[in-house]
């Protein structure tokens, strides 16, 4: 063996590597999961700023998507390697820096992911009824710091501002019967307050065109089959793609093609005609449209409308940029999402940061011009990708800390290192680490609470509620 | 004389699973779908079944020959629009939870595809 693999064993009580992620989404287990089955001594501490984990997964993905969660039962399986710990509660660049981390731990690992969105810099973007789509997800998913976000669902009409899988994501839970989104872990609040909603339409407005929207298909397809809601979408709007659609790369094919047809027969058969037809809500796609300022009602107390710069594409594929046409509209509406992304920030100032691109700069996720320092998942790539995107990445950042530990790059560390290292920092603080063993009551007591109103869970949506229950 | 067959008995079948270059065979049942064969046999495939078979990612991904893939029954509208997803998506691929085995498919061999990593940037 290398030297530096000798060494791993000198000066100290826990042999083998110290590893540390921060954060314990899908990157963050994904990660681990490969350190530990790939290095056979390396420990892997998963430090978590909310008492709970998981993640946009248990934060992000939508009520109604239990499936999407199972990848849960993975992360847990993990969690319960015994070289594998959870310390929740423990924001990394308050609680405790990266430098501290690093003088711990051998490697450290950054998957802290997007938690800002970006924003349009618009005049009457802070009007209320305005929302991020970031923060109104955080809400009905029970996120601590949305609970109280109390949007107002008193309007007719929504306009969601851009045409990922998020604005599709809020869409949909605008527009789904109670009796469905009632029967998933979505948070009570938000189920009380959908229940009272007035709104009936919901445009899904984007910049540029058809050819261009970052939605999937499982998702538009979803929305076609969205019970009491009929779609809005001119044919005009699909003029002419019927014949470019056949030269399309078959995911972008297949989107086009349910696109076209959702626009112009409304409904393969008689039945699902009639369907449409009765449907007392609706949703609709708007392209070739950027908001250029959100407008106040009479009395400036709420949104009232958007103007909308008219655009055309320039080109014609994925790259196609909207150019404005100096035309504009208003669509009158009463609520206002704005779904254009999440955005990582800078976790401390040791750390450095592409601000242009909103990311931690890395070669195959070994951060540039940090020798220890790794980087995985959104806030490696940016926030775009599916969990399984964040798999792949997770694995390659593992491979890469495996390989650095096994090859001697990394130098190892004497003395008494993680969390035993770390700890007695934490608790100088009066800051109490969440272990799994406590999330697991936690978890427990959210299932309770869920099974006696019919779901699956009832998640608890305050940090101080959720440290009792572990504390229990 | 030959003992009937109990009715419960399923047929055997064979399954070749093809990975990284390297080839695995197990042995399955008839009506198994092929992320349960996998997983029964502790083949190890990275992040293979994420979502356990409901068709809500597309990390069991399998790439079939002609023959057995046109043998097949044709897949679901939601399984292609998982299937769009996948990494190194073929003309012959499909999701190996919603492709159940049959006595027919004996023998069959089914890649994993490699190169996760590499066909990301697609
Ligand atoms: C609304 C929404 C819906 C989605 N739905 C789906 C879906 O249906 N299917 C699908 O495949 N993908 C979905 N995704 C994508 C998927 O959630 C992401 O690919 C994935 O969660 C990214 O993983 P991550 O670990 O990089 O980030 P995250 O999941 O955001 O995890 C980051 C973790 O770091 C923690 N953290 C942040 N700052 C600190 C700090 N300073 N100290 C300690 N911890 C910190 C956070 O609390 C969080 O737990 C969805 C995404 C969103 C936004
Ligand atoms: S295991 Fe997720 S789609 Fe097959």
């Amino acid at each position: 063996s290398t030297p530096g693999q000798h060494r791993w064993f000198c000066h100290t009580s826990t042999p083998g590597p110290h590893v540390c992620i921060v954060g314990s989404g899908p990157a963050g287990f994904y990660t681990a999961q490969h350190i530990l089955k790939n290095h056979r001594t390396a420990r892997v501490d998963i430090y978590e700023k909310l008492p709970v984990p998981f993640g946009l997964v248990r934060f992000g993905v939508a009520p109604d998507h239990p499936e999407v969660k199972n990848v849960i039962n993975t992360f847990t399986n993990t969690a319960a390697n015994d070289r594998c710990s959870f310390l929740g509660n423990v924001t990394v660049g308050r609680d405790v820096t990266v430098a501290e981390l690093r003088q711990a731990y051998d490697a450290v690992i950054m998957s802290y992911g997007a938690d800002a969105d970006k924003e349009f810099g618009i005049p009457g973007e802070d009007l209320s009824g305005v929302y991020s789509a970031r923060a109104f997800v955080g809400w009905y998913n029970g996120l601590p710091q949305d609970k109280h976000l109390a949007p107002m669902l008193d309007t007719d009409t929504a306009v969601v501002l851009g045409q990922g899988n998020v604005a599709l994501d809020v869409a949909r839970i605008l527009l789904s019967p109670l009796s469905i989104l009632k029967k998933t872990d979505i948070t009570d609040h938000a189920a009380a307050a959908l229940e009272t909603s007035q709104v009936k339409t919901v445009y899904i407005v984007g910049r540029r065109g058809p050819l261009q929207t970052a939605f999937t298909i499982k998702e538009l397809r979803e929305m076609t089959k969205l019970p009491d809601c009929r779609p809005l979408l001119d044919p005009a709007d699909f003029a002419g793609l019927e014949d470019k659609v056949k030269s399309l790369q078959r995911p972008r094919k297949r989107l086009t093609e349910l696109l076209i047809k959702t626009a112009q027969t409304g409904g393969a058969t008689a039945q699902e005609t009639q369907r449409l037809a009765q449907a007392t809500k609706e949703w609709g796609l708007k392209f070739l449209r950027s908001p250029l300022e959100i407008l106040p009602s009479e009395d400036g107390s709420r949104v009232s409308g958007i103007r909308l710069g008219v655009n055309q594409l320039e080109g014609s594929d994925d790259s196609a940029r909207a150019i404005p046409t100096g035309e504009t509209e208003v669509l009158s509406c009463g609520l206002v999402l704005r779904s254009i992304g999440y955005k990582s920030v800078p976790i401390d100032d040791s750390v450095p940061f592409d601000s242009q691109k909103g990311i931690i700069p890395n070669d195959a996720g070994r951060v540039t011009g940090c020798k220890g320092l790794y980087c995985s998942g959104w806030v490696r790539r940016g926030p775009t990708g599916v969990i399984l995107t964040t798999m792949t990445d997770g694995f390659e950042t593992g491979k890469a800390v495996v390989d650095d530990l096994t090859t001697g790059i990394l130098q190892p560390l004497g003395g008494v290192r993680g969390q035993e290292w770390i700890q007695p920092l934490l608790q100088k603080k009066g800051i109490q680490a969440v272990t799994f063993e406590d999330w697991n009551k936690i978890d427990s007591e959210e299932m309770m609470r869920g099974e006696k109103v019919g779901k699956p869970r009832e998640k608890i949506i305050d940090v101080k509620e959720m440290l009792q229950v572990a504390q229990s | 004389f030959s003992q009937p067959t109990p009715r419960t008995e399923k047929a055997k079948v064979t399954v070749h699973y093809n990975m990284e270059g390297q080839t695995v065979t197990v042995q399955s049942k008839e009506g198994e779908n092929l992320l349960d064969i996998a997983i029964e046999n502790d083949l190890d495939i990275d992040g293979f079944g994420a979502c356990e078979g409901t068709l809500a990612c597309s990390t069991c991904h399998l790439i079939f020959e002609q023959p057995i893939y046109d043998q097949l029954e044709e897949p679901t509208d939601e399984e292609l629009d998982m299937l769009d997803l996948a990494f190194g998506l073929t003309d012959t691929s499909r999701l190996g939870c919603q492709v159940c085995v049959t006595k027919a498919l004996d023998g069959l061999t089914v890649k994993v595809p490699e190169g996760v990593a590499d066909a990301r940037d697609v």
